[in-house]
């Protein structure tokens, strides 16, 4: 039976059940992806998937069932409402939100799927030739991947709603090495389906493979406290890591300590600070018109003029935290449950130039692009794939990639400057738990940081 | 499985259908409080075949999906890697216990008795931390069915326990957590629950470095946290046949200290990494990889190990539901005679890691690491003093690997993957925030 029919039975049978909230999403997957390790194509492929979940609510417990057969749904739904029962003691609360009735065209995504694999390999194959043809190179990998899902979301207050995305991923690392010696460099690109994007890299890519041969000659910086500029990419991350996930209220609503310290209004960094997480834009990895809870996404200021002023929710957690909800519970897969999540989040631009920023500086550093980073609220850690010495107010030598670290309450109070180039990056995807890689983007102007912890010799 | 190995045949010279299932359980408590009760199926379809000497791949999440499988297999074939190799015949396993029909039968209200345990023992001992908790009963069914005649399942059973804390004064937040998975239903959360209060214990102070290069103690949490992405990605046998592993020259050499072993062993009993064959069908060993601080060998799936002139070493692993690819099962380092409170007593000032946070982020390949030291604690003439915070690490995995100064006889599971002793090593730069 068509996953649609199948959905319009299930509005029925959650209607029967004593339970304060039921929901169900159903869940049709299409993927591809190519990989080259080295000259040849290692890894090609298509996957399909079916699957869903129910997840129930009982006096403030959760029960969740998921699965990849549609059969039998409504043992499912029993088994969900029974756990939520055994987990549940005290009052369910959720927002309050209006039941949406709504078919979201998937016009704005291309489905990628349908571009043939042989187009996808020639492209990829351009990619790899350049890689080759690059002296001192050891190897290189390159990744494709690109899914089209589509969803479909009710519960048991009548809602019904039927989502499409579509996703596209292209990662290349490339290795040199001398001696025992091994350096990588790399570069990581997403779209919202869009196979343009990720067509015309040659520059790019010629660029960063032959950064990872100059890498084998560059020094490693000394550790220690450096004024440190970071570009779009890796601001972006820094913004996303260091801040954003601070701001996922989950982690929050019931530990009111980091309440405490979250509380509206206190001042996070200068008057020229915003920070903010939008769903709403079009066309980025991270957007969507309604969340996996049904709800409304909405642009949010998380810092305004220095200040915190928003921050990011489920039904749940706007509920017992008497705010307003934003639309940000999202699932990697059906495998899992919604959870507070990051969409699009950025900093806005400011004022200054990028020159002006190095301009003053007498010995700092540059740092771009990213190979990843992680927080654990307070602290974090964000690593550069490409890093250059700032001497008198001018990028000078290349330095072998570093990770910037630091106490994320001081590191923004420590940002002095904000230029106003401000640039979205889609390569990211987030992990939060076992749910990774989620798509999201993240962005900012080039920033400049004072006293910024550089991990080196 | 049959009709499709069957289906599959008619258009490749040879072709393999692997499936998994996998129902889970698990409760999980947030803030102290038991709030999730979750249950997951999930089933993989995967078909590999050769077809005109190319190898094609396609998965789904359902056997019924027939056509659509071999119709794309058959189309990712046509792009595919030569295939280098045959897919195994029909041969015999080694025994490995594996499956504990105790785990599936154990019930939610015990998952939840001991959850509820666990918490009681930690919040007892800080009342202030707040933590969240989860116990997770799995089983798991693997098939594989070839056209050369192999054929071969297995079950197995799993059992985790598992807790994060979080302990905030202002804006200082002290992280502690630990682990244990099994095989076996997991009768009590004690052991969980000391290590996490021994944790507490030592961080109850705060302490600050003073010197740039330090003598360092890895715990077994520290270990896996620092050093083991490293090794795994060094070992691989990809990564040395495409010349990117520091070490894929060196077999038979000493590159690590005399005192360093590991294995990759995928036959210990009851453990969530093993198996008796792997991914590809090919039976499981246990392989050396340093003996006495000698390379002794790297891992291996079908493909790779003849691109290389070897044999697999049965760590063909599909995670991620991709082609198979060599990883290792579960890497252990042969624990040492040296205890842990001897390695602090040696020690005039120096550094206990627990945990590093971005360890793994860096060019793991290179093997160069830094990291932020989340949870850690300063040594000083002999003694633990308290928890180092706003610390930066940094350091090669093999230089320390090399001067190790002790191996401890403390070896233990970190999670599935690893087991090891706390390692006690010279020369971690150490740069803090003033």
């Amino acid at each position: 039976m068509p996953t649609k029919e199948i959905a319009q039975e299930l509005a029925e049978t959650l209607k029967g059940f004593d339970a304060d909230y039921i929901e169900a999403h159903l869940e049709e997957t299409e993927t591809s992806h190519l990989t080259y390790r080295g000259k040849e194509l290692e890894s090609i492929g298509r996957s399909s998937s079916v699957g869903g979940n129910i997840r129930a609510l009982v006096k403030g417990g959760w029960g969740f069932v998921s699965f990849n057969h549609l059969d039998e749904l409504r043992g499912k739904v029993e088994l969900a409402v029974r756990e939520a029962r055994l987990a549940g003691n005290e009052k369910s609360r959720l927002a309050e939100v209006e039941p949406v009735v709504d078919i979201v065209p998937g016009g704005a995504d291309k489905n990628p799927a349908s571009i043939p694999l042989a187009e996808k390999k020639k492209l990829l194959d351009e990619y790899n030739e350049i890689v080759w043809r690059t002296p001192k190179l050891q190897t290189s990998i390159i990744t494709y991947g690109d899914g089209h899902k589509k969803t479909i979301f009710l519960n048991s207050e009548g809602s019904y709603i039927e989502q499409e995305r579509a996703d596209i991923t292209l990662r290349l690392h490339a290795i040199a090495t001398e001696g025992s010696d091994v350096q990588q460099a790399g570069l990581s690109i997403g779209s919202r389906g869009d196979f343009e994007v990720i067509s015309g890299l040659h520059q790019q890519i010629q660029e960063k493979v032959e950064h990872a041969v100059a890498l084998l000659k560059a020094p490693q910086v000394k550790g220690g406290e450096y004024t440190v500029v970071l570009d779009p990419v890796l601001a972006g991350v820094f913004v996303h890591e260091a801040f954003g996930h601070l701001s996922e209220s989950d982690f929050i609503y019931e530990n009111d300590r980091l309440y405490q310290i979250m509380t509206l209004g206190r001042e996070f960094g200068l008057r020229e600070l915003n920070i903010i997480d939008n769903p709403t834009l079009s066309g980025l990895r991270g957007s969507y018109k309604y969340d996996d809870e049904g709800v409304s996404a909405t642009k949010t200021y998380l810092i305004w003029e220095g200040k915190l002023v928003g921050r990011l929710h489920s039904r749940e957690t706007a509920a017992k935290m008497k705010e307003e909800p934003t639309g940000n519970a999202r699932a990697v897969n059906y495998h899992y449950p919604p959870i507070v999540r990051m969409t699009n989040t950025y900093i806005e631009s400011g004022r200054a130039s990028f020159d002006d920023m190095i301009g003053d500086i007498k010995e700092g550093i540059y740092a771009k692009n990213w190979y990843g980073g992680t927080t654990s609220m307070e602290m974090f850690t964000f690593s550069a794939a490409e890093a250059y010495m700032i001497r008198r107010g001018r990028i000078a030598e290349a330095i072998r990639p570093v990770v910037l670290t630091g106490n994320v309450f001081t590191t923004l109070k420590n940002i002095d400057a904000i230029a106003n180039d401000l640039d979205m990056n889609q390569g990211g995807g987030c992990g939060k738990g076992e749910q990774v890689p989620l798509p999201v983007s993240n962005g900012s102007p080039h920033i400049r940081i004072r006293r910024c912890l550089v991990g080196g010799k | 499985m049959e009709g499709l190995l069957a289906q599959a045949k008619k258009v490749a010279a040879e072709a393999e259908v692997f499936v998994v299932s996998i129902e889970e359980t698990s409760v999980e408590f947030e803030a102290n409080r038991l709030k999730h009760i979750q249950s997951k199926e999930t089933t993989t379809v995967a078909l590999r075949l050769i077809r005109q000497g190319r190898i094609g791949y396609a998965v789904s999440t359902r056997l019924e999906d027939r056509h659509k499988l071999v119709k794309i297999a058959a189309e990712t074939a046509q792009f595919g890697m030569l295939a280098r190799f045959h897919f195994p015949h029909r041969t015999t396993y080694p025994q490995v216990e594996v499956f504990d029909p105790g785990v599936e039968s154990i019930a939610i209200a015990e998952m939840i008795r001991l959850g509820e345990g666990l918490i009681a023992s930690v919040t007892r001992h800080t009342p202030d931390i707040v933590c969240e908790a989860g116990v997770t009963k799995a089983v798991t069914s693997v098939r594989i069915l070839n056209s050369e005649g192999g054929q071969a399942t297995y079950r197995q059973s799993t059992f985790g326990l598992g807790i994060r804390g979080n302990l905030i004064y202002d804006t200082d937040m002290l992280f502690v957590g630990d682990i244990e998975i099994s095989g076996h239903p997991l009768p009590e959360s004690g052991v969980v629950a000391g290590r996490v209060i021994q944790q507490l214990e030592l961080a109850k102070n705060q302490a600050s470095l003073t010197t740039r290069k330090l003598l360092v103690i890895f715990t077994p949490r520290g270990v896996a946290s620092t050093l083991i992405s490293p090794l795994m990605a060094a070992f691989n046998g990809k990564i040395v046949q495409e010349g990117a592993s520091p070490i894929g020259s060196k077999l038979g050499q000493q590159v690590f200290s005399k005192k360093l072993n590991l294995a990759d062993d995928p036959k210990l009993a009851y453990r969530p990494q093993s198996r008796p064959f792997d991914d590809e069908g090919v039976p499981s060993q246990h392989t050396p990889l340093i003996q006495g601080g000698a390379v002794m060998g790297f891992l291996y799936d079908l493909q790779t190990a003849a691109l290389a002139n070897t044999q697999s070493t049965a760590s063909g692993s599909r995670s991620g539901g991709g082609l198979p690819a060599p990883a290792p099962s579960a890497f252990v380092i042969a624990q040492g005679d040296t205890t842990f409170d001897e390695m602090v007593q040696d020690i005039k000032e120096g550094l206990v890691i627990e945990a590093l946070m971005g360890a793994e982020q860096g060019n793991i390949l290179s093997g160069v690491f830094s990291g932020n030291v989340l949870l850690g604690y300063k040594v000083e003439s002999g003694k633990i003093v308290g928890r180092v915070k706003d610390t930066m690490v940094s350091g090669d995995i093999y230089r320390l690997l090399n001067e190790i100064i002790a191996v401890g006889s403390d070896a233990r599971w970190v999670g599935g993957h690893l087991k090891t002793p706390s390692l006690y090593c010279p020369g971690l730069s150490v740069a803090s925030k003033k």
